[in-house]
């Protein structure tokens, strides 16, 4: 129980921004910034926490955060209907640079390992991987049984009848951008204050963009995207255990399994009817 | 001159100005964000990035790889591609060389070196296609977006690198993660002993040229752009649309292949964890910035190639490192997506100009659908 406690702690980074992902993709939106708003959030809550020694507080500020960035990313793509890979690979450089300046700037040149209070735990759970958690069902049940679900699930699909049906392509993309931005900016948080305690330059390491292969891989679900970062992060604890088993296996052949195996499921089934038929396309409006 | 081209090189002028004034914007609004006095910043980063020799060496050893990644990018975007995948690319090509070279016989002298060298570089180029290949070939044959599959194949690089170079490809004594180191009759030649300037940069220039060529001069380049532009115009003309973009990925791979091939006999000789800096990724500012246009590449890298060196120089005097470049790259690719989507918003309806940055860094459907 508590190594299977371990296991979604360690994947719960991945596991929320990817959570967060699928409602943006349903909406239609890659949201590419992602690793960026992780990377942003993680330094904002450690920087907070540093401050005023509240993990709480700390939590609030990474996930306000996560959101601003993910709107940040929302205003230039969705409502000036820039190119979501351009807009987010900008935003992903921003953030690089933002907190790598200004990490070194404020905690001095040679970036000194800081510890700040973590987030409290009882016997392994915490406050944020409950959340995740307690999310899978309400999320589920968000986009597949509510109303507004229904109406996200259109503009990501055929964003001209979400207009028939007289709602906003634009606003409802952009509210499912910012429930994203909640959830990356808690990947962010519990990167910093969950798992290591510290910030450390670009410390998300490419974990927004396994998020966002891992709801490809968990075909728009959130429980099978939750389930695919799970899956990750057992393939990367296995390098340890092989250690300790006196097993050469090269560990990062294993560590790339999961990418692999999301390829081969996507040779196999393509693009499938599982994907949002308009995700990534700007929408405008026809005047 | 007839009027038609007069036209077109005022439009042309007037674009490169804006754009320079909105790079330069970009960086005194980013070194004002980070609290750094204007006027000797900018004077410790133009000296780190001209100052002397030593300098403009530092400045065309950076401009090499991003040039040719975001000759890459354009190839690949012109024909409405949106390859991410130059990162995988970049490292799969040095790995394909590191390779190679280790089957090569490294006491040859005179010409059998030079083939040697001219070996490992086609091996680098032959191993960045065909990564950039397998992500074209899903698009085409699976419908699967390039953006989600170069995504995963650039996690699949990392990891195959992290295991050649504590595997099979490690050094003699197995005891760091490097590669063997490539002697120096397999590098590239270099121009001075003390100098980090390598004959890299004369490949990177004369590849700009060759893309320009290919792009705009050939029927081959013309079919490219015409897909990216309007695919539909494209296939109404019976052009086998899949087939074109396939090879544009193909060779978009090719190119950052060789940067990748580049970085290895140029600059560091072997290959380890960090083995590219980014390059892929900063391939993309660099193309956007220079509106996909090959040649407007060269000024392009030229400009982000000399931050780098610049920065370097400012980072031994204040708290800022390397690291600002990015955030001035984003902010000048936001202005420009910013700026552009203005601009079109005020031209609507008046169908003009449609090139592919139009589609891109602006706000039309067009390229991805």
């Amino acid at each position: 129980m508590n190594e299977l406690l371990l296991l979604i702690g360690y994947s719960a980074p991945v596991g929320l921004a990817a959570v967060g992902e699928t409602v943006s993709q349903k909406s239609g939106v890659i949201n590419i910034g992602l690793e960026g708003a992780m990377l942003c959030s993680a330094f904002v809550s450690m920087l907070v926490c540093h401050a005023t020694g509240n993990a709480a507080l700390g939590v609030a500020a990474g996930m306000l955060t996560g959101c601003a960035i993910s709107l940040v990313f929302g205003v230039f793509t969705v409502i000036l209907g820039g190119d979501q890979v351009v807009v987010g690979t900008a935003i992903n450089l921003f953030s690089l640079g933002l907190t790598g300046t200004l990490f070194r700037s404020i905690f001095g040149q040679s970036g000194q390992l800081i510890s700040v209070s973590k987030i409290p735990n009882w016997h392994g759970l915490d406050p944020l991987l409950a959340f995740l958690l307690v999310s899978l069902p309400l999320v589920t049940w968000l986009l597949t049984r509510t109303k507004w679900g229904l109406a996200v699930r259109s503009a990501g699909e055929y964003p001209k009848a979400t207009v028939a049906a007289g709602y906003s392509v634009l606003g409802l993309r952009l509210e499912a951008l910012t429930l994203g931005g909640v959830f990356a900016g808690l990947a962010g948080t519990y990167l910093s204050l969950g798992i290591t305690g510290t910030f450390a330059e670009n410390m998300t390491a490419g974990r927004g963009f396994v998020a966002i292969a891992m709801v490809t891989f968990g075909r728009w679900k959130p429980s099978l995207a939750f389930a695919s970062a799970l899956l990750i992060g057992f393939a990367e604890s296995l390098q340890f255990r092989f250690q300790s088993y006196g097993w050469k296996v090269p560990y990062q052949l294993m560590i790339a399994l999961p990418y692999v195996i999301a390829l081969l499921v996507l040779v196999i089934v393509g693009k499938g009817a599982a994907s949002p038929q308009a995700l990534g396309q700007p929408y405008r409006r026809e005047n | 001159m007839r009027p038609e081209t007069l036209r077109r090189f005022g439009k042309g002028c007037i674009s490169a100005l804006v754009s320079s004034g909105i790079l330069f914007a970009a960086l005194i609004v980013t070194l004002l964000a980070f609290g750094l006095p204007i006027v000797p910043s900018l004077h410790l980063i133009v000296d780190g990035a001209f100052g002397d020799r030593f300098g403009m060496s530092r400045t065309a050893v950076k401009m090499t790889p991003l040039l040719c990644t975001g000759l890459a990018m354009i190839v690949a975007w012109r024909a409405g591609i949106y390859n991410i995948g130059g990162e995988g690319q970049f490292i799969v090509g040095g790995i394909v060389g590191a390779w190679t070279a280790s089957f090569l016989p490294h006491d040859l002298q005179g010409i059998p070196a030079t083939l040697s060298l001219v070996l490992i570089l086609v091996a680098c180029v032959a191993g960045g296609s065909a990564w950039a290949w397998f992500a074209g070939w899903l698009y085409v044959r699976r419908g699967v977006a390039v953006v989600i599959s170069t995504i995963l194949l650039n996690f699949i690089a990392v990891q195959i690198l992290g295991w050649a170079v504590s595997g099979p490809l490690q050094e003699a004594k197995h005891q760091v993660p490097l590669t063997e180191q490539l002697p120096d009759a397999l590098m590239l030649p270099k121009f001075n002993r003390q100098m980090d300037l390598h004959a890299g940069v004369i490949i990177a220039l004369l590849l700009a040229v060759l893309v320009y060529v290919f792009l705009f001069l050939t029927k081959s380049g013309y079919r490219l752009r015409l897909i990216g532009d309007s695919p539909n115009v494209a296939r109404a003309n019976r052009m086998h649309v899949p087939r074109e973009q396939l090879k544009a990925m193909v060779l978009s791979g090719a190119l950052c292949g060789l940067a990748g091939g580049i970085e290895f006999t140029g600059m560091t000789g072997q290959l380890g964890l960090g083995f590219s800096q980014q390059w892929g990724f900063l391939g993309i500012p660099v193309a956007l910035l220079a509106g996909l246009h090959p040649l407007a590449a060269i000024p392009s890298a030229l400009y982000f190639g000399a931050l780098f060196a610049g920065s370097e120089n400012l980072a031994r005097f204040t708290e800022a490192g390397t690291t600002i470049v990015y955030v001035i790259q984003a902010v000048a690719v936001l202005a420009f997506v910013g700026t552009r989507s203005i601009a079109s918003r005020r031209d609507a309806g008046r169908v003009e100009d449609d090139s592919p940055t139009e589609t891109l860094v602006g706000a039309t459907a067009g390229g991805t659908s």
